[in-house]
């Protein structure tokens, strides 16, 4: 509905639009082209822009050479399993935070809302160094409290107690540290804070039990808030780059996206772009469907968590 | 039962289970993680499955971690979390890392441990001096080891009516500026690319003109070592090559993506530096034109050049793990140390073979006959013997300080700096990380 | 802390739901943060044999090392060219969005899903686009403009690689916020406006504009963490820092001291560097505009 009629306004919106339609889809149109393409052609200077006939060739080939097969699953139980720890573990946290009041109610908010803007990127090295060796604190608690020495005086003889669990080349390597964030406890506080103190009363009136409410009418009512956060924290997990990158070493245990990166040609290779990009293709089509059949949701529960 | 009783009895059916346990004993497993990846890796693969095939007590098993680099963070970290494997496979420039790290257990003392009379001075020795300590024992079994050589299109020559070059005898770099004159002339895009510019034009020119690298004998005789390759010689070669590029005499093909072996396969560029290891894949690839190898070439001033230093990775053992895996490693290093494996990994790889035995095996079956490129690199590299400028690079931080080195460079080839800013920048950056090191160790 | 008025009773239950939360917060969160920061005042060998208290040395060595303080100023150009060709683009295609009504739901599906491109495909796409040998914008750019374009060698062909990749994938980003803002914005008003003789061009500038500010402080914010941190899919999968590090951001120089330089001190101290910028923004976020928070996770 516009305020006046502005022919030439709406044509140049239109034009405009299109335009831009066109300019954000260029990369992946291309990159579509050149996955049909059989080597000769992609190498040519300029590329042809007529589709050929070797897209199932060509993502054949980068499916096997890329071991995208086990390295789509990995990735999908990544994303899978951040998007479900982190909505599990911050709806309990929130659920906490908000609706009960107790001694360490501040101080659990503040600790946990301390980490919110703070990516795993800036504490990436002592990050992975837990992972290697999960029980690294409690071994230098261990250790300062000096228990080797009771041990050894119980037992008579020196024994050297050393605790270890590593994440490395695991799925919970790969997921565990990445759910640490306060994002969602933030957002789902958020949430709740809006809701009705009468739902809380009447719960209460009814006698029903805490967890009764928390499942049967708080979850129920986060439901849009639930849905865009499954979107934005499977994408987040689906595209994660430099922490599979460390804390995976072995390569059937890490991601697409990195495993992507070793089918870009080499300065060893030849320049088999048609084989790169039909990996890339394969590999970011999951998140894509994932956002655009639950855009509804995740563009309103986007929003709304804006304002 | 009486309490001795039941002792005795527990303690029987312990020994019934130990002794099944070795009549039924599954081989012990050797862990080798390396970068060798592609065709190298399946070559690799043929050497361990040679030495498993040969014996029923160990089992290797080879595992690809990777690019160079995060093969030796893997073990690193792995180290860390004491889950190191028993062979890790670690580039040149992690050499002084890997020596200093109290992590490992060096080779020659592996070799004597486990009663294996190895005669080093039957080995290459430009290659084994890279991996030597000060006192002259080899810390890590040498294993992938290559030189750079300088290929070039035998077909553009021709058309722009250049001579093919020797095998033997270096031409001087003024020839080589006539020769890319000549081919530019002739309509050739470019005349010269180089990989791995750093160890091509900085670090092997330095040796090859025996200039030292760095002080302390390139860092073997002390921590307390500083890069000098700020001099005349080096400074002066960069600014030929930066004048070169002005009529595309040399063109700069990059590190990252899009390689000098695509330019010189793509006949954008006529002559090439790059490492023997190059050849496999050259022969592989290139169909449409002839071409040839040749050494490098040499400042007309140098009338006896001295030997190329050699790139590539060596295999270091780790400390701390069962004892009776140790005579496993040793075995596995001894066989892959054999003539057979060597000449295996020298045909497939064209990486070098690490022993005198290996390389006259070869050149009594007239190996070289049929193919005398295989043998350029070689020859260059086992001209002299090595100096202590040309023995190799014992650096801090080196990877870090090959990093610097080419991004300087990069930084006169986009005009930003003159050679003398960016080798003088070079020297000092590195020298930090140097500092750095060097109070890190003490 | 707004509180609620109404509470459940129970004294260990809050202590239970809130248990895995802090457990996961405290093991990858504090814990290594402390880690790291005591790392960043130690020197240490890649294998953790030998570790020395160094003070401040560290700092001393980044702030003195022109090298960072360069890579602190590519970060804040690159971070900015990002933002501003994300933003504009993004706000402008928004503005041509809500003018067509009838069509908002086609075009945000025509424009949303760059959104789920992990940055390394980005650079990826991108990479192959502008590819001086093979990419087709580059033969463009070349035939056009007759500029030699080669990001390998040319630092500003490089960054401006970057900035395209980074920037592309975050307009999407952008423009769902913005269109969200735009569509909030109650028709009355521009209507009265209209009704004054006011442009529509005007009225955009004198109404629309400052009723969004708040979304374009919002963006502005998460624009700029973007190209902090996530970025460095991009960067490791396209330049890895050069030509001649000038593409060498802040958290890839982390990455490239502490994991491939096995440098350790030093990488420490510039994560840590990292995390009071971040804290500083977090703060200024929330002086100004306090309900806002990020969600890209």
């Amino acid at each position: 509905m516009m305020v006046e009629k502005t022919p030439i306004l709406d044509t140049f919106t239109y034009v405009a639009l299109l335009f831009g339609i066109m300019l954000v889809g260029f990369p992946i149109l291309y990159a579509i082209i050149a996955a049909t393409l059989p080597l000769e052609d992609v190498s040519q200077v300029p590329m042809s822009m007529i589709p050929g006939d070797q897209l199932f060739n060509n993502v054949n080939e980068a499916w096997s050479r890329g071991h995208l097969g086990t390295q789509l699953f990995n990735s999908f139980v990544m994303a899978s399993g951040i998007t479900l720890g982190k909505i599990i573990v911050s709806l309990f946290g929130a659920f906490s935070i908000v609706y009960f009041d107790y001694r360490f109610r501040v101080v659990a908010f503040a600790a946990v809302f301390c980490t919110l803007m703070l990516p795993v990127e800036v504490r990436i090295l002592p990050t992975y160094e837990m992972a290697a060796n999960l029980f690294g604190p409690l071994q230098s608690v261990w250790n300062f409290l000096g228990l080797d020495g009771v041990i050894s005086w119980f037992a008579g003889h020196d024994i050297e107690v050393s605790l270890e669990f590593s994440l490395l080349d695991s799925y919970a390597g790969l997921i565990l540290p990445l759910t640490a964030s306060a994002t969602c406890t933030f957002l789902f506080r958020q949430f709740f804070l809006t809701i009705p103190e009468e739902l809380c009363e009447a719960a209460k009136m009814d006698g029903a039990s805490p967890m009764t409410f928390f499942w049967k009418i708080l979850v129920p009512l986060s439901k849009t808030n639930i849905a865009a956060l499954v979107v934005i924290e499977f994408v987040y997990g689906w595209n994660q780059y430099l922490w599979p990158l460390l804390i995976t070493t072995n390569p059937k245990m890490t991601t697409a996206v990195i495993g992507l990166h070793h089918l870009l040609p080499s300065p060893e290779d030849p320049p088999e772009w048609h084989i790169a990009m039909a990996g890339a293709l394969i590999v970011m089509l999951p998140p894509i469907l994932v956002v655009l059949l639950m855009q509804r949701w995740f563009v309103k529960g986007l929003v709304e968590k804006e304002k | 039962m009486s309490k001795t009783k039941c002792f005795w009895l527990v303690m029987a059916v312990g020994m019934l289970i130990s002794f099944a346990g070795t009549a039924f004993a599954k081989p012990i497993d050797i862990h080798w993680w390396h970068a060798m990846r592609g065709a190298r890796g399946e070559t690799v693969q043929k050497i361990v499955d040679s030495f498993n095939s040969s014996q029923a007590e160990y089992r290797v098993i080879a595992t690809y971690k990777g690019e160079y680099d995060e093969v030796l963070n893997a073990g690193v970290a792995a180290v860390r979390a004491g889950k190191q494997p028993h062979i890790l496979q670690s580039f040149e420039v992690g050499t002084q890392t890997m020596m200093l790290s109290g992590a490992i257990y060096p080779i020659h003392e592996l070799m004597a441990d486990k009663g294996y009379k190895v005669d080093w001075s039957r080995y290459l020795q430009p290659v084994l001096s890279y991996y030597m300590n000060a006192d002259g024992n080899l810390m890590s079994m040498p294993f992938n080891s290559s030189t750079p050589v300088m290929y070039y299109n035998v077909d553009l020559f021709k058309k722009a009516g250049i001579a093919p070059l020797s095998k033997d005898k270096s031409i001087t770099w003024d020839e080589l500026g006539e020769i890319t004159g000549k081919l530019v002339k002739s309509g050739v895009e470019g005349g010269l690319v180089t990989a791995w510019q750093s160890w091509t034009q900085v670090e092997n020119y330095s040796a090859i003109h025996d200039l030292p690298f760095a002080s302390k004998a390139n860092g073997y005789e002390g921590l307390d070592t500083e890069l000098l390759i700020n001099n005349d010689k080096v400074v002066n070669h960069v600014a030929r090559l930066k004048s070169w590029m002005g009529d595309k005499r040399f063109y700069y093909g990059g590190q990252k993506y899009q390689g000098p072996k695509a330019e010189f396969i793509a006949q954008n560029a006529g002559v090439y530096i790059d490492s023997v290891s190059a050849i496999a894949k050259l022969l592989s690839e290139v169909k449409d034109f002839s071409w040839d190898a040749a050494p490098l070439p040499v400042e007309s001033w140098m009338k006896e050049p001295q030997n190329s230093i050699i790139g590539g990775a060596s295999l270091w053992v780790f400390q701390g793990l069962p004892k009776k895996d140790y005579a496993g490693v040793a075995a596995f290093m001894n066989h892959l140390a054999g003539t057979e494996s060597q000449v295996l990994w020298h045909k497939e790889t064209g990486y070098f073979p690490i022993t005198l035995t290996a390389y006259e095996k070869l050149i009594a079956d007239g190996f070289y006959l049929e193919n005398p490129l295989q043998q350029v690199g070689i020859k260059q590299l086992t001209r002299r013997d090595p100096t202590k400028n040309s023995r190799g690079l014992r650096l801090g931080y080196f990877v870090q300080i090959r990093n610097i080195i080419n991004e300087e460079l990069e930084l006169v080839w986009n005009d930003s700096k003159t050679p003398q800013q960016a080798m003088d920048s070079a020297v000092a950056r590195s020298n930090t990380k140097l500092r750095e090191f060097e109070r890190t160790y003490k | 802390m707004i509180k609620k008025r109404s509470y459940f009773k129970s004294r260990k239950l809050p202590y239970l739901l809130i248990l895995p939360q802090i457990l996961v917060t405290a093991t990858f969160f504090y814990w290594p943060a402390i880690q790291g920061i005591v790392a960043s005042f130690q020197l240490s060998d890649p294998f953790g044999f030998r570790t020395q208290f160094v003070w401040f040395d560290n700092f001393i060595a980044l702030f003195t090392d022109s090298l960072y303080l360069e890579s602190v100023l590519t970060t804040l150009f690159f971070s900015g060219s990002v933002a501003l060709v994300s933003i504009t683009f993004g706000l402008f295609l928004a503005t041509m969005a809500n003018r067509v009504l009838k069509a908002t739901t086609l075009t945000r599906t025509l424009l949303i899903w760059p959104y789920a491109i992990a940055p390394a495909i980005s650079g990826i796409l991108w990479l192959f686009l502008l590819h001086p040998s093979y990419g087709v914008v580059a033969i463009f750019i070349e035939d056009w403009f007759g500029i030699d374009w080669n990001p390998l060698l040319e630092s500003s062909h490089a960054m401006l690689l970057i900035v395209l990749a980074s920037a592309w994938k975050n307009v999407s980003y952008n423009f769902v916020f913005f269109l969200a803002g735009l569509q909030a914005i109650p028709h009355s008003l521009i209507e009265a406006a209209a009704m004054d003789g006011a442009s529509p061009f005007r009225r955009f500038w004198a109404i629309t504009f400052p009723l969004l500010s708040p979304t374009m402080f919002f963006v502005t914010v998460m624009t700029i963490i973007f190209s902090f941190f996530e970025s460095f899919g991009i960067i490791h999968a396209v330049t890895q820092g050069g030509p001649g590090g000038s593409t060498n951001i802040l958290v890839y120089k982390v990455y490239q001291d502490g994991f491939i330089g096995l440098n350790l001190g030093s990488s420490s101290a510039q994560s840590v560097v990292l995390m009071g910028l971040i804290i500083l923004i977090t703060v200024l976020q929330f002086k100004y505009v306090e309900r806002k928070v990020q969600y890209t996770g």
